[in-house]
């Protein structure tokens, strides 16, 4: 093994085609902005993440104003909207649908790819994995650099679609064909720079940063982990990167190739997912036809459902980790965890066609994709169920990311066996397209995974910093959250049951079936609280930027272990310098070591030798369990 | 700082970091291109009779090609063993052979194959004027045999005016064999060396066209899923040409020289991308040029 670089090597020894000379000569630039240490990337992953996750919100909360007072005009920002997207967007404060509709496409895209995954695996597999593997940096710190720059110009093309004439793709997050292929062109339009190519284009660059990264993580946990940090010792969260990993490796690249396909039938004239005799405004459409809009669902969903668990795994993986060091036990089950989170990845790849129940494939094809849609809720719900029960008799203390962390397991139990329902084709068959799928996803990636994100921000927050974030400021994020996040959904798992469609401009004032009362309002009357819930979510999250922000300078002061924890990456300094540890760091134990009998103190961390009078302890332990 | 396993390899794993790495680039380009031709037989499955053509593409041209693909992957690897052999002349030799290859293959493609595509015209009929066609046609006879209606003449455009003007009302076609003599039993198949246009010009009225399209992407799903998968292919191997000049120019003599391993490693790394390449190809050129 040559992971035998110690302090006194460090910096000495040249990297045969490296230029890397140690951590003390690198100018700013090329320290934090061109940088390629992981814990650079992982971090700007992290800040660019979660603005944009801001962002995207912030388009949701214009889009509530247009749900709850459709077509009256917005107040205070109504009159300034125009000058920053462009004067069709909103006539006099006004809504138009095409504005409307860019929002719901973007907040989707937004969330979804240039959030979520950028924030769940970018930015704490970068940040995290290394270090916890005990390794140095990722296996290809250039390729890195270039996942995240990739990430970048992604970014900007999505927010740059904004701006040009007709605004941002309007066809939704799914960007679902023939309606995609032929919308944003004629008069009007550029025939390039028109928001459903940028999107295209915008993907183009993502799917490129993502199968960067998880080449580049795959690789790492494959060949960096440091001396005796066995498969069965990683800590959980890497493993449930490691799947990650694969699902955005494999899922992406299908995506990827639809993606240039739209791109053929917008720019070349193709007609990959144009059938002959297409009418728009009236006239044919002078195209070969020959196409299938249904191939375009099968391509997009092949990547769309890994991806789903693409958003989940890491959260699951965070929380882990925390519910463990929280409850000072070991995590319940931890092999089961392993092979629950392999299967649901092995799984995740045969499942897509349930989103296309409505297409009418026939029932062989839907038969095959109940069953395994429903198989997957049994790991999902083992991984669940060992939460739970890891947190059984523990000595729990009720820190901040242990409050998002416990939070995120009812909220991930609500989201996900609502989605039981919808796994059966005929149930599907009604709730399709309603809010009631919104209320189910949503519960799944908004109270489920972004708790889990908030909870490693909260968590990891010392480790890059050396400082701690306000405890204080933290249960003032918090607590409103939790409720508003709940007031804004569980409405809508009732509006939906009532038939309301998710793509209403409206809210579903004009529908007759919407005027039915639930508890006490109308379904089109619900958009009104769940509206202000989301605006006063918005504003809890005043509390967290501060307190971000606030605390990298101003924090307490803590040292390199202040939760206490088992893993390698609370034996690295805070922040940890260029190369991470400061003596390689060898694995001796299981990651998971909380209130071992006999010991001082009540974790035993993973660089713990295993003392000879502890080998007999434990050899004796089955016995008394007698 | 410097990261393990960039040269020698991790004893448990028995690899180094870049082996691992592009085995899993490449699972990912499988997942990319069965993409693209798991889209190739889903619209293949869907077309109607007669609507997916056949014959078009010039089948030695494109074995050509296959030969040169194949026998700059065998150079590749020549090139590897000369490295592992430090014997960097022979590596030079080998090297410049691959990229010679993957240059002819592109030029073909890019000079030879693809402009021939956009000055050859198809006019698809209106199936109720297909009749008034026959003669050009042949349908009758393939009816009668059970075999798939023609539905599009193909030639050369003798009046590309008529494209732009409405005052000139049809369409001057010198046509291809298979429509100057629809009803010879050897134009049932395809020919292996493709016949050149004849001067036997049909004219067809435009109001019993449907479409004329020349055999660009816009074409037919066929042409649509030729261009995009060729030329998709024909960006990685420019990009595995472009890699392999960066190892072959001075600049990777130095890495030689410092430790002949590295390049050695690099060559391997970039070679297991070309097999890929030309495997990619191995596909393609089946299903384009033969089915």
């Amino acid at each position: 093994m040559d992971a035998s670089t110690s302090l006194e090597t460090h910096g000495e020894h040249h990297h045969e085609a490296g230029h890397d000379h140690g951590h003390q000569e690198l100018g700013f630039w090329r320290k934090y902005i061109f940088s390629t240490d992981h814990k650079v990337i992982g971090i700007q992953y992290g800040v660019c993440g979660l603005i944009f996750l801001f962002f995207g919100f912030s388009l949701m909360m214009m889009m509530r104003w247009q749900l709850a007072y459709p077509g009256q005009a917005m107040p205070v920002i109504g009159k300034w909207l125009p000058y920053i997207f462009g004067a069709n967007t909103m006539p006099d404060g006004k809504m138009t649908p095409e504005f409307y509709n860019s929002l719901g496409a973007m907040h989707g895209t937004i969330m979804i790819f240039l959030g979520v995954v950028p924030v769940a695996f970018a930015a704490f597999g970068n940040f995290v994995v290394p270090l916890q593997i005990g390794a140095p940096d990722m296996t290809f710190p250039k390729v890195n650099a270039a996942s995240f720059w990739a990430f970048g110009v992604g970014g900007a093309i999505m927010l740059t679609s904004f701006f040009v004439p007709g605004g941002a793709a309007k066809g939704g997050w799914t960007s679902y064909t023939p309606l995609s292929d032929i919308s944003d062109k004629g008069p009007g339009f550029h025939p390039f720079l028109n928001g459903q190519t940028l999107w295209l284009l915008g993907f183009i660059f993502l799917i490129t940063s993502s199968l960067l990264g998880a080449i580049n993580f795959i690789t790492t946990i494959i060949q960096l982990r440091a001396k005796g940090l066995t498969w069965m010792r990683l800590p959980f969260f890497v493993w449930a990167q490691f799947v990650t990993a694969f699902l955005l490796l494999l899922a992406f690249p299908p995506l990827e190739a639809a993606i240039v396909m739209q791109l053929m039938d917008r720019t070349a004239a193709t007609s990959f997912f144009l059938p002959a005799g297409m009418i728009v405004n009236g006239a044919p459409l002078h195209i070969s036809g020959g196409g299938s809009p249904l191939l375009w669902q099968h391509l997009f969903w092949f990547l769309g459902h890994p991806e789903v668990y693409v958003l989940i795994l890491p959260a699951f993986g965070i929380v882990a980790e925390i519910l463990a060091n929280n409850s000072r036990k070991p995590l319940w089950g931890y092999k089961s965890l392993v092979f629950s989170v392999l299967v649901i990845g092995f799984l995740s790849f045969i499942v897509w066609a349930h989103h296309m129940w409505l297409t009418g494939m026939g029932s062989t094809v839907s038969a095959f994709f109940q069953t395994t849609t429903l198989l997957i809720s049994i790991p999902s719900v083992i991984i669940l169920s060992a939460f739970f029960i890891s947190l059984w008799g523990g000595s729990i203390r009720f820190t901040v990311p242990m409050l998002w962390a416990t939070a995120f397991l009812p909220m991930f139990g609500i989201g996900g066996l609502t989605g039981i329902p919808l796994a059966f084709n005929s149930a599907d068959l009604y709730l399709h397209d309603t809010y009631y799928i919104i209320a189910h996803f949503h519960y799944i990636v908004a109270p489920g995974t972004i708790f889990g994100l908030f909870a490693g921000v909260y968590y990891w927050f010392p480790k890059a910093t050396g400082r701690t974030m306000s405890e204080f400021w933290g249960k003032v994020h918090f607590w409103p959250s939790l409720i508003c996040m709940n007031v804004i959904f569980l409405p809508m798992f009732l509006q939906g049951m009532l038939g309301m469609h998710r793509r209403w401009y409206d809210g579903g004032q004009g529908w007759t079936l919407s005027g039915e009362h639930i508890w006490g309002l109308t379904g089109f009357q619900w958009n009104t609280p769940i509206s202000w819930a989301a605006w006063v979510m918005g504003l809890a999250q005043i509390p967290f930027i501060i307190n971000f922000f606030w605390s990298i300078k101003h924090g307490k002061k803590v040292n390199d272990n202040p939760w206490e924890a088992t893993t390698l990456e609370w034996t690295a300094p805070s922040p940890p310098p260029h190369g991470n540890f400061v003596t390689t760091p060898v694995a001796y134990r299981g990651p998971y070591e909380y209130s071992l009998p006999g010991r001082e103190k009540d974790f035993t961390m993973q660089n713990e030798p295993v003392e000879p009078s502890e080998r007999s302890k434990r050899m004796a332990e089955p016995a008394l369990a007698h | 700082m410097e990261i393990p396993y960039t040269i020698s390899t991790r004893p448990d794993t028995g690899l180094w970091n870049a082996k691992v790495g592009i085995w899993l680039f490449l699972a990912s380009e499988v997942m990319l291109f069965g993409g693209l031709f798991s889209a190739y037989v889903f619209l293949r499955l869907d077309a109607q009779p007669g609507e997916w053509p056949h014959g078009l593409l010039n089948v030695p041209i494109g074995t050509m090609n296959t030969a040169v693909l194949i026998l700059s992957s065998v150079t590749v690897v020549l090139a590897w063993a000369a490295l592992k052999m430090r014997r960097y002349d022979a590596y030079w030799w080998y090297m410049l052979a691959t990229i010679l290859c993957g240059v002819i293959f592109l030029f073909v493609k890019l000079y030879f194959e693809w402009p021939q595509k956009f000055s050859h015209y198809g006019v698809y009929l209106k199936p109720e004027a297909r009749e008034k066609y026959e003669q050009y046609l042949g349908n009758h006879r393939r009816e009668e045999k059970g075999l798939e209606p023609r539905i599009e003449i193909t030639g050369h455009l003798e009046n590309h005016e008529a494209l732009t003007d409405s005052n000139v009302k049809e369409y001057e076609i010198a046509m291809d064999p298979v429509n100057a003599d629809p009803d010879n039993p050897a134009m049932d198949r395809p020919h292996f060396i493709p016949l050149p246009a004849t001067d036997k010009v049909a004219k067809i009225e435009k109001e019993d066209v449907e479409r004329i399209s020349s055999f660009g992407p816009w074409h037919s799903a066929y042409f649509a899923s030729y261009f995009t998968i060729t030329g998709l292919h024909g960006a990685h191997v420019l990009g595995g040409v472009l890699v392999f000049l960066y190892m072959w120019l001075p600049v990777s003599k130095k890495v030689y020289q410092r430790n002949p391993e590295h390049l050695a490693n690099r060559v391997e790394v970039s070679g297991l991308f070309w097999h890929f390449v030309d495997l990619v190809w191995i596909f393609v050129f089946p299903l384009f040029y033969l089915l």
